[in-house]
């Protein structure tokens, strides 16, 4: 299962409970699912439903009360000991004291890395999100979807082979927010990561991803998988095709309908 | 869609483009005021005729202030070593001290309402008993004024260092930090704001510690007698006059923190320009 030629990231029968006695909340309950390497893998569901809660299992930044989690055949601990993760949050989290560039560079300061490496990559990655100009700008002074492409460069410059990303977009307007989808794009197509991505917006979801999984809360179960098969590279006039229509309609169905019932349909594609 | 971004990051290089408001701009008002309290002093001491023993108009002030100039600049200088003196122990032990109880919340939670109730306590009432332990000369003193800026210090820094946002936590944690680097790089810079406000009380109360701690005895050159011994005689002008440089020298010392508060943590909220 956790081979080289494994899924690498492979989730099994993952419960977690938040308090206890008759307090207690099923926030997942038997969640399953494999992500191959080089997949751009969205959950997608109402708030309430997990969704971030599996995000931060898979991440090591809480832990399951039940089932298996590997992840390049490692466990979850030791693959964050590894670095194999970059993480961007809901909101940006940069640090206020560093400018713009020196919030790049953290990573690699952390991991020991040679000075000389920091400058040249984290100046590359601004470059590459289109913030050359304000690497020696404080975060205050740049706009909400700038700070976040500063949280992006960060999450990228180490070449961490996956890239876990939690409502990334969520707190930005809607045209910042179509930007910024086809910049990960562009970004991510230039890099070997593979993508683990949360959110609640079926467009965002749909454009973005090669599956997209659908969550249902209270306990978080994922109800059904949809194969995106758009081609790629995907543009803003992908957003105007026919077959992403259809996509949009069978994400959202699923989100819609009563979990039992969608269960013993066949109208959606499902692949195990 | 350029547009959308495109406007917050005119509205943001426009706002530290625009050139800052000049000191002179900034002050202004403060200083209209002060010129008129000292107007409003003189005219209410000449116009109701009130004798210089109780309260001299700010004119003779200042001309005794220049009459004494010598003499006031030792005294005052005397004790604002000791509130120095006294200020760095007590900020440097804080500092210490809350880094040594950040280590453990658990040790944090215990000491915490202990400091917190140890502020509230006038340590000035201590003072008498501090010249028994340290000595009627400057010991004593520089006793009160470490203690009294120690706890501000201590609890300032230990808010700061254990409220760190979680999310900043987390970042260090995916990365693999050690808790060293953790505390170098995030949480020791974190707490900077809540340190220097720590700071900025820290220079008046030790003026206030040493001054007032010097009212239970001390050398005849020192502010806290010059001030007692004057009014006792009715010599009030010269009391006034060691009020003044009391008020010039912690004044100064305040705004010496302040440019150092600038130069250390130009990033914060504080210091923005816009």
């Amino acid at each position: 299962m956790a081979g080289l030629n494994g899924p690498i990231i492979d989730v099994h029968d993952v419960d977690k409970a938040f308090g206890r006695g008759a307090a207690v909340t099923h926030a997942l309950e038997r969640v399953s699912l494999a992500i191959q390497s080089g997949e751009f893998v969205s959950i997608i569901g109402p708030s309430g439903c997990g969704k971030s809660t599996l995000l931060r299992i898979v991440g090591d930044l809480i832990e399951p009360s039940g089932g298996a989690i590997h992840v390049k055949g490692k466990t979850p601990h030791q693959a964050r000991l590894d670095r194999d993760y970059g993480i961007v949050f809901q909101t940006p989290v940069l640090y206020e004291w560093r400018t713009v560039l020196r919030n790049v560079e953290l990573p690699l300061e952390v991991m020991g890395r040679p000075r000389a490496e920091w400058q040249g990559r984290a100046q590359a990655m601004l470059q590459l999100m289109g913030l050359g100009a304000f690497q020696h700008h404080y975060p205050w002074q740049l706009s909400g979807g700038m700070q976040q492409r500063v949280a992006i460069a960060r999450a990228l410059v180490f070449n961490p082979s996956i890239l876990l990303m939690d409502e990334p977009f969520g707190a930005l307007d809607e045209l910042t927010r179509e930007r910024l989808n086809l910049e990960l794009l562009n970004i991510w197509s230039q890099t070997s990561a593979t993508v683990l991505f949360v959110t609640h917006s079926i467009s965002e979801a749909v454009f973005l991803s090669s599956r997209v999984m659908v969550m249902s809360p209270r306990p978080g179960r994922i109800e059904r998988t949809v194969t995106i098969d758009l081609p790629r590279p995907r543009m803003a006039h992908t957003r105007a095709t026919s077959r992403f229509f259809e996509l949009v309609t069978r994400v959202r169905e699923g989100l819609r309908e009563d979990p039992a019932v969608a269960a013993g349909r066949d109208a959606v594609v499902e692949d195990a | 869609m350029a547009r959308a971004t495109a406007a917050p990051i005119a509205a943001s290089s426009g706002a530290t483009a625009r050139r800052p408001r000049s000191l002179w701009q900034e002050y202004l008002p403060a200083v209209a005021v002060f010129v008129a309290a000292i107007g409003l002093w003189e005219a209410f001491v000449f116009g109701f005729n009130i004798q210089f023993y109780l309260l001299p108009a700010p004119h003779v002030i200042v001309q005794t202030f220049r009459d004494n100039a010598a003499v006031l600049l030792e005294v005052g200088l005397y004790t604002f070593r000791e509130a120095l003196a006294g200020y760095f122990l007590g900020c440097g032990l804080g500092v210490m001290a809350a880094m040594a109880s950040s280590r453990s919340p658990m040790f944090a939670d215990l000491v915490l309402p202990y400091a917190i109730a140890s502020a509230s306590v006038p340590i000035i009432a201590l003072a008498p008993l501090a010249i028994v332990w340290f000595g009627v000369a400057q010991g004593s003193k520089i006793a009160i004024v470490t203690l009294m800026t120690f706890f501000p210090t201590f609890i300032g820094t230990l808010r700061g260092l254990l409220s760190v946002p979680p999310q900043s936590l987390e970042l260090m944690r995916s990365l693999a930090a050690g808790e060293g680097q953790t505390f170098a790089k995030l949480r020791l810079p974190a707490s900077l704001p809540y340190m220097f406000n720590a700071f900025k009380v820290g220079t008046t109360l030790s003026m206030i510690g040493a001054v007032v701690s010097e009212f239970f005895g001390g050398p005849e050159r020192s502010l806290g007698v010059y001030i007692s011994t004057k009014a006792a005689l009715f010599r009030t002008r010269e009391a006034w006059a060691a009020i003044l440089i009391a008020c010039a020298l912690g004044l100064s010392f305040y705004l010496v923190v302040v440019l150092v508060e600038r130069l250390v943590m130009p990033w914060h909220a504080s210091t923005r320009k816009t």
